[in-house]
C-alpha cells in the first residue's frame, strides 16, 4: 500500500474521531462527567461503547496473525474474549453496578473497608492498564509503521498523542461517543474487505488451507485442527488461555469503569448481553482472515509480519487501486482499534491515578489530566525497545494477571461475606505476583524450554486457582477481621434499586462530587 | 419504580400468605433481624444458583470441548468449506451458545428480582 493511502486513512479516522470527541465535549462540564458520564448513557449506546473499548487491535490485527502463525488452537482467544462478559454478566455485572463505586479500587475499598487493599488494588490497575498499554503502542509501530512509511516510533506517538487530545479535551463523556463510534467503524472495516477477499477466494477454485504446504513442519492439516497445531501440551495451553480471558475480562480496568455508567443494577445485565451480541459479529471476522492468510500470505509468519496479515491481503489478493482502498480501510480500521482501547484505558487509569497517587491538593480536573499524561506516556517510552511479541498473546498476559488478582477479588468479595482484608491482601500478592512474573518473563523472552516454558508462557490455569484458594485460606484463619459493614454492603450490592432499604453510603470515597 | 403500577396486584405465594407480619420486611433487612437475613440469603442463593446454573454449559465447552478433540482426533477430518467441523465449531457454533445463555440468564435474574420484590412489599 502507498504511504499516501494509509496516512489518509490514519488522518481521516483521527478527525473523525476527534470530532465526535468535540461534540460530546459540549456535554462534559462537571467533575463526575469528567469520570463516568455521569451515569446517564443509554444501554445500546453504552453496549456499543464497551465493544468499541474492548476491540483492541488485538482482536482487529492480532487474533488473525495469531491464528496464520499457530492454527486452530488460538480460535479459544475469540471465544474466551467474548465468553468472559457472560461470566462477567451473570456473577458481577449487576451487583458491581449496584455497589455504586466508580472505580475497582473504590470498590476494593467499599466491601473490605480498607486502605491498603484500596492502594494495592490501584497499584493492579496501574500494572494491568500498562501491560495492556504497551502491546497497543508496539503493535502500532511494527504493524502500522511500514504501511505509512514512518519511523518505527512514529505510529505510537500519533495514536498516543490522539489519544490524549480526546482525553484532555473530553474526559469520559466524549469518549462515550467515540467508543460507540469507532466499534461501527472496525466492524465496517473488518466486514466489507471480507466479503471482496472471500468472492476472490471462491471465484479461485475456493482453495482449503488444510491443502497447503506444511510450514515450519506444521502441514496443512495439522494446523488446522485443534490440539495438533501449536504445542507439546495443547490441552494445558488451550485450558489456559480459556482461563485467562474468560475471568480476566472481569478485571480490566477500562471494563470495569463502564459498567458505572448504567443507570442501575438490570440495565447492566441488559447492557452486557448487548455487548455479548456486538462481540460475537465482531469475533467471526478475525479468523476468516487468518486462514485466509495461511492460503495467500504464508511468508508473513517467516518475516515475522503476522500481525499485518489482516492489511496485507487485500494487497496480494486483489492488488490495483480496488486492494489498495480495501486495506486502507482495514489500516483505518486497525488505527480506530489502537484508539479506542488506549483511550479507554488512559480514562481509567487516569481516574485511579489521579485519586489515588496525585496530591490532594491539585484541582480534580487538572489532576485527571495530569494522570491522563501520565498514564500514556510511562507505556509509551517502554514500548520502545521490547522485544516484539504477538499482540494478541501480549494482551492475553494482561488478562492472565486480571484474573489471577480482580477476578477472585471480585467474585469473593460479591459473592462471599467471609472475605477479609487481610485475606484479600494476601490472594491479590499470591496472584499478582505469580502471574506478573510469568508475564514479564514472556515479554522479554525468557527462554525456557518444555514445561516451564508453557507454565510461564500460559500462567493463569495455575495461578488463578492459587489466588483464589490463598484468599479463602487466609479470610478462614482472619475471620475476626470480617467486618461488621458487610451485611449493608451485601444489601447494597444484590437488592433491586426500587426497593426501599438501607444500603449505607454511596461507596465512592474518592473526590468526585 | 414497581409502585407505579395502575393497580396494585396482591401476588401471593403460599410463604407470604402465613408468614404475615405486622412488620416490614424491608426494616427487617435493616435491622438484620433473623427474618430480614432469610430474606437476603434467599436472594443471595437464588441469583448464585442461577449463575452457577449459567456457568455449567460455559464450563462443559471450556473444559470439554478440547478434551474432545483430544480424545477423537478423527473428528478434525470432516471438512466442510475446507475447514474441519471442530475448527468450525470452535469459530462459530460457541457464539450462539453464550448469546442463548446470556438471554436466559438475563430472563431469570429480572424474574427472580420481581419476585423478591413482591415478597418483601406484601
Amino acid at each position: 500500500m502507498s504511504p499516501a493511502y494509509a496516512i489518509t486513512a490514519v488522518v481521516v479516522v483521527s478527525l473523525a474521531t476527534l470530532i465526535v470527541g468535540v461534540w460530546g465535549f459540549r456535554v462534559a462540564r462537571t467533575t463526575s462527567d469528567f469520570f463516568v458520564a455521569s451515569r446517564s448513557v443509554g444501554a445500546s449506546l453504552n453496549a456499543s461503547a464497551i465493544g468499541g473499548e474492548y476491540l483492541s487491535a488485538a482482536s482487529f490485527l492480532g487474533i488473525a496473525g495469531l491464528i496464520l502463525v499457530s492454527g486452530a488452537d488460538m480460535l479459544w482467544y475469540p471465544i474466551g474474549w467474548t465468553g468472559g462478559y457472560l461470566v462477567l454478566m451473570v456473577l458481577v455485572a449487576a451487583p458491581l453496578r449496584r455497589s455504586g463505586a466508580y472505580t475497582l479500587p473504590d470498590f476494593a475499598e467499599a466491601r473490605l473497608q480498607s486502605r491498603w487493599v484500596r492502594l494495592v488494588c490501584s497499584l493492579l490497575v496501574v500494572t494491568i492498564g500498562w501491560l495492556y498499554l504497551i502491546p497497543q503502542f508496539q503493535g502500532a509501530n511494527l504493524v502500522l509503521g511500514p504501511f505509512m512509511g514512518a519511523r518505527p516510533w512514529m505510529a505510537g506517538v500519533v495514536v498516543a498523542g490522539v489519544v490524549l487530545a480526546n482525553v484532555l479535551v473530553g474526559g469520559m463523556r466524549s469518549i462515550t461517543l467515540v467508543q460507540a463510534f469507532q466499534y461501527w467503524l472496525k466492524l465496517t472495516a473488518l466486514l466489507v474487505p471480507i466479503i471482496f477477499l472471500l468472492l476472490v477466494w471462491s471465484n479461485g477454485g475456493a482453495p482449503s488451507p488444510v491443502d497447503t504446504p506444511a510450514i515450519g513442519g506444521v502441514p496443512g492439516a495439522d494446523w488446522a485442527s485443534p490440539m495438533t497445531s501449536s504445542s507439546e501440551h495443547p490441552l494445558y495451553l488451550t485450558w489456559s488461555i480459556i482461563f485467562a480471558t474468560t475471568l480476566g475480562t472481569m478485571g480490566l480496568p477500562h471494563v470495569v469503569v463502564r459498567f458505572y455508567t448504567n443507570p442501575d443494577g438490570r440495565a447492566a445485565r441488559r447492557t452486557t448481553l448487548a455487548v455479548l451480541v456486538l462481540l460475537a459479529v465482531f469475533y467471526v471476522l478475525p479468523p476468516i482472515y487468518g486462514s485466509l492468510g495461511r492460503i495467500y500470505a504464508p511468508d508473513l509468519i517467516a518475516s515475522g509480519r503476522a500481525d499485518a496479515v489482516v492489511l496485507e491481503l487485500p494487497l496480494r489478493m486483489i492488488g490495483g487501486v480496488g486492494g489498495e482502498l480495501l486495506s486502507a480501510l482495514l489500516l483505518g480500521g486497525a488505527f480506530a482499534a489502537f484508539l479506542s482501547t488506549s483511550s479507554g484505558l488512559t480514562v481509567a487509569l487516569a481516574g485511579v491515578l489521579s485519586q489515588d497517587v496525585i496530591s490532594k491538593r491539585i484541582h480534580p480536573i487538572r489532576a485527571f489530566r495530569l494522570a491522563a499524561i501520565i498514564a500514556v506516556v510511562v507505556p509509551l517510552l517502554l514500548s520502545i525497545g521490547l522485544k516484539d511479541v504477538s499482540l494478541a498473546r501480549t494482551v492475553g498476559l494482561a488478562f492472565a494477571v486480571a484474573a489471577s488478582t480482580f477476578c477472585p477479588l471480585l467474585l469473593l468479595g460479591i459473592w462471599w461475606r467471609g472475605l477479609t482484608d487481610v485475606g484479600a491482601l494476601a490472594g491479590l500478592a499470591v496472584g499478582g505476583w505469580t502471574s506478573l512474573i510469568a508475564v514479564v518473563n514472556s515479554m522479554i523472552g525468557g527462554g525456557q524450554t518444555g514445561w516451564a516454558a508453557d507454565l510461564l508462557g500460559q500462567p493463569a490455569l495455575w495461578t488463578v486457582p492459587l489466588a483464589f484458594t490463598t484468599m479463602v485460606v487466609i479470610s478462614l484463619l482472619t475471620k475476626s477481621r470480617i467486618h461488621p459493614s458487610v451485611n449493608r454492603f451485601m444489601v447494597r450490592l444484590h437488592t433491586p434499586e426500587s426497593l426501599r432499604v438501607d444500603r449505607g453510603p454511596a461507596s465512592n470515597s474518592g473526590r468526585v462530587s | 419504580m414497581s409502585d407505579q403500577a395502575p393497580q396494585r396486584v396482591k401476588v401471593t405465594s403460599p410463604r407470604t400468605v402465613v408468614r404475615r407480619r405486622p412488620r416490614q420486611v424491608t426494616s427487617e433487612i435493616d435491622a438484620h433481624t433473623e427474618v430480614g437475613e432469610i430474606y437476603l440469603s434467599s436472594l443471595l442463593g437464588a441469583q448464585f444458583g442461577l449463575a452457577v446454573l449459567v456457568l455449567i454449559p460455559i464450563t462443559l465447552i471450556g473444559i470439554g470441548l478440547p478434551l474432545v478433540f483430544v480424545l477423537f482426533p478423527q473428528l478434525s477430518e470432516v471438512c466442510i468449506f475446507g475447514l474441519p467441523i471442530t475448527w468450525l465449531a470452535v469459530a462459530f457454533g460457541i457464539f450462539p451458545v453464550l448469546i442463548g445463555l446470556g438471554w436466559v440468564y438475563v430472563r431469570a435474574a429480572e424474574r427472580t428480582e420481581r419476585d423478591f420484590i413482591a415478597a418483601v412489599e406484601e
